[in-house]
């Protein structure tokens, strides 16, 4: 028995903290423009749009969107049933008003996401968005998030305290480093 | 490293190598007791630990396969992961915060003083505070727990600064950086602590006790260990005159094998430990071993959680520096009035980017949710950490048709709120967005529990047989060399973080086996 790969398989069918191993699995995705090697251009397009309706972040560029895309893409190159299932939901966000979803306006874009949450297709997509988007250290630039702080020594010395818009607490409830 | 033979039936055999198997496991160690721990996780060293979230996940996490049903929210939004523990050699004290608290006098009498509270299974704890006290003091000791045996607390973070502004505008008496097992200052072999801010993915600098760090190494030095990694209990065995004879055991290679053993501990965590006796089950133990009660795998407690994130004009930064950096206690203390019996903690937590994205709101989508990860870095954080009811019918039993990589049968989780946890959750989350408000937060937000990181009392102590699965001692009230040596034991969960009461408790039980030995009763 090859336990370990059953386990993390069916473990990323039964939790939505799934898209996190996946996303550890595929570190390295391509940034620069996407490469689709399961998707065809239309899905690839239909994708980005949705994540970006998924998670609205106006001043994040394309380009960190693509990135998901690209985790989407390269799972459904590993699996026949996640390509059927990207397949079908692009269809299916085709149909829903009878224009293709990159043309719909956002309001419109929005009622047609909302009427398809629980679809398996669309928490497929919303669940990889939010593991691949915040997992992204560019991406986490945006947001202020400096990562990993154990080769620059901690934040010892770079900041973990200075907070200057409230008073200093006691030295009794807080006492100094050291 | 001792190497001891599989037929050797004189060793103690404790199952699990976290906070009570660990430190079990050097207790009797240091006593010259022959010791056999079985670890189904790999062992890793600081080196090896990562500063990210999600590989780190990947790393440190106990993925078997496991199941949940009931009401609760966990349910519904991490169906496949009931539990946020660790498998690895140090178990979840590799994850841990440090957070190390006594509990208070009233949490080991709540029968008595809560009173008959309708669909609790309350009961009163076999032991009192003042039995435990001498053994709370030598595992802060070992544990080089702040504020005790003179070890200065630690210096607060940005987080922390928020949540003391907010508390003592609020009026609250009780807030400081907490007692934490995590070095202020060097302290038995290990550093002072760095203020990395990744307490929970394993901490690189060692400033952070667990027993991967502290008591296995301690172990190991005493010549009388005998650690197997990867090595998964699935069954222990009895024989005829009420003992328990072995474990078998899937080695590394996926090898079945058959320790004997004079005595066995069983330390797997609040689910496994359950899982293990049920999985025993025998033509003599027919509903699983030491369960003739019918309690083992019920009165499941996971505390009452749930955190409250403020976003404020200004930077916070809380990620920066230790995860759990401070603590209001004034709301640890029973007082019907508030609409609840049992109190709960406040305190900080900071998750990294990824970490929030996945846990602020569940499923959420949009642009509310967006905004709301905008204001990241102007984020301050705090846990929301009480005493849940224990209910019989909140439960681990073996699932009917799922099995894992073994072929064993997987435990499923089954939890409700009880009205109690509910009232309680509600009094915290408006206290705690109150903290914050004090302090002119623009938005808060509620954030509802995450993966269970306390499992408690699915084997619990009681004084007579047919209301829990162990004693006082943790030995199990059916087969006298068959001990329960972690949080499965506890009778009720108290407000407090549990890992300190779990190595109390191990110490304690190192004692008593080490006794029991030798007079020959075991
Ligand atoms: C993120 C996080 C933060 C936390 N912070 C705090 C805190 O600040 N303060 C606090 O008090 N507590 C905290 N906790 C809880 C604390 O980690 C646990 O209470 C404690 O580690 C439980 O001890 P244990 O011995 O019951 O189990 P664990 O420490 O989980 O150890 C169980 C071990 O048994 C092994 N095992 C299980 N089944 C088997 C089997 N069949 N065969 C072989 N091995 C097996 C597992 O692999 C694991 O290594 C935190 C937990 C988490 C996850
Ligand atoms: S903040 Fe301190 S305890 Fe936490 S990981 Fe860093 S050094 Fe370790």
């Amino acid at each position: 028995m090859s336990a370990k790969g059953m386990n993390r398989r069916q473990f990323l069918q039964s939790s939505s903290l799934a898209a996190g191993a996946t996303v550890a699995a595929t570190s390295g995705a391509a940034a620069q423009g996407m490469g689709l090697k399961a998707l065809d251009d239309h899905s690839g397009r239909t994708l980005l749009k949705m994540t970006r309706d998924l998670y609205p972040h106006d001043t994040l560029a394309d380009l960190y969107y693509m990135v998901v895309v690209e985790v989407l893409d390269a799972e459904a190159a590993g699996n026949d049933d996640t390509a059927r299932l990207i397949k079908d939901g692009v269809a299916k966000l085709d149909g829903a008003m009878g224009v293709n979803f990159v043309d719909l306006s956002e309001g419109n874009r929005l009622a047609v996401l909302e009427a398809m949450e629980s679809d398996p297709f669309f928490q497929k997509v919303r669940g990889t968005t939010v593991v691949a988007l915040y997992n992204d250290p560019l991406v986490w630039r945006h947001f202020g998030y400096e990562g990993p702080s154990f080769e620059y020594g901690g934040y010892i010395d770079r900041g973990f305290d200075d907070l200057r818009w409230v008073g200093e607490p006691s030295a009794d409830a807080s006492p100094k480093a050291g | 490293m001792a190497n001891y033979d599989l037929s050797d039936d004189s060793v103690v055999v404790v199952i699990g190598s976290g906070a009570g198997g660990g430190t079990l496991a050097n207790e009797l160690c240091q006593k010259g007791i022959k010791v056999v721990l079985l670890e189904a996780g790999k062992r890793y060293g600081e080196n090896d630990f990562v500063n990210d979230e999600w590989d780190s996940f990947g790393q440190l996490s106990w993925l078997d396969k496991r199941t949940t049903s009931g009401t609760w929210r966990v349910a519904k939004d991490f169906a496949g992961l009931p539990a946020w523990i660790c498998k690895t050699v140090g178990g979840s004290t590799v994850h841990w915060a440090g957070a190390s608290l006594r509990f208070q006098e009233h949490e080991f009498k709540t029968r008595t003083v809560y009173g008959d509270v309708e669909g609790a299974t309350l009961l009163d704890w076999p032991i009192s505070l003042q039995d435990l006290e001498p053994y709370y003091d030598k595992a802060e000791d070992k544990m080089g727990t702040t504020r005790t045996h003179g070890i200065p607390g630690l210096p607060g973070n940005n987080n922390f600064k928020v949540m003391y502004t907010g508390a003592k505008r609020l009026g609250y008496k009780n807030v400081n950086t907490g007692r934490m097992s995590i070095n202020s200052r060097a302290r038995d072999g290990r550093p002072a602590c760095q203020q990395i801010g990744f307490c929970f993915q394993g901490c690189k600098s060692g400033a952070k006790w667990s027993t991967l760090v502290t008591e296995i190494p301690a172990a190991e030095a005493t010549g009388k260990l005998d650690l197997r990694t990867q090595a998964q209990a699935l069954q222990i065995e009895h024989d005829a005159d009420g003992k328990v004879s072995g474990v078998l055991y899937a080695d590394k290679d996926g090898n079945r094998q058959l320790q004997k053993a004079r005595v066995i501990c069983v330390a797997g965590n609040s689910i496994e430990t359950p899982r293990l006796l049920l999985n025993s089950a025998s033509a003599q133990h027919p509903d699983g071993l030491a369960n003739s009660s019918g309690q083992v795998g019920r009165n499941y407690m996971r505390h009452m959680t749930g955190s409250v994130y403020a976003t404020f004009d200004k930077p916070v930064n809380m990620y920066r520096g230790t995860t759990m950096a401070g603590i209001i206690t004034d709301e640890s203390i029973n007082d019907p009035a508030r609409g609840f019996v049992g109190g709960y903690e406040m305190e900080t937590l900071s998750l990294g980017l990824p970490f929030m994205a996945a846990f602020l709101d569940p499923g959420a989508w949009g642009r509310g949710f967006a905004e709301a990860m905008e204001g990241y870095d102007h984020m301050a954080g705090m846990w929301l950490v009480g005493e849940d009811m224990p209910q019989a019918s909140n439960r681990i039993t073996l699932h009917e048709s799922e099995t894992d990589q073994f072929g064993l049968p997987v435990p499923n989780v089954n939890f409700d709120d009880h009205a109690n946890d509910i009232a309680m959750r509600n009094h915290a989350f408006k206290q705690g967005s109150a903290v914050y408000e004090a302090v002119g937060a623009t938005n808060v937000y509620e954030t509802p529990p995450y993966p269970s990181t306390h499992n408690l009392g699915t084997c619990r102590m009681s004084e007579k047989p047919q209301d829990g699965v162990c004693n006082k001692w943790g030995q199990t009230h059916e087969l006298a060399n068959l001990f329960i040596s972690d949080g499965s034991q506890f009778t009720t969960g108290a407000a407090e973080n549990p890992t300190l009461t779990i190595v109390t408790l191990a110490i304690r039980q190192a004692d008593y086996i080490a006794e029991q030995m030798g007079q020959k009763s075991i």
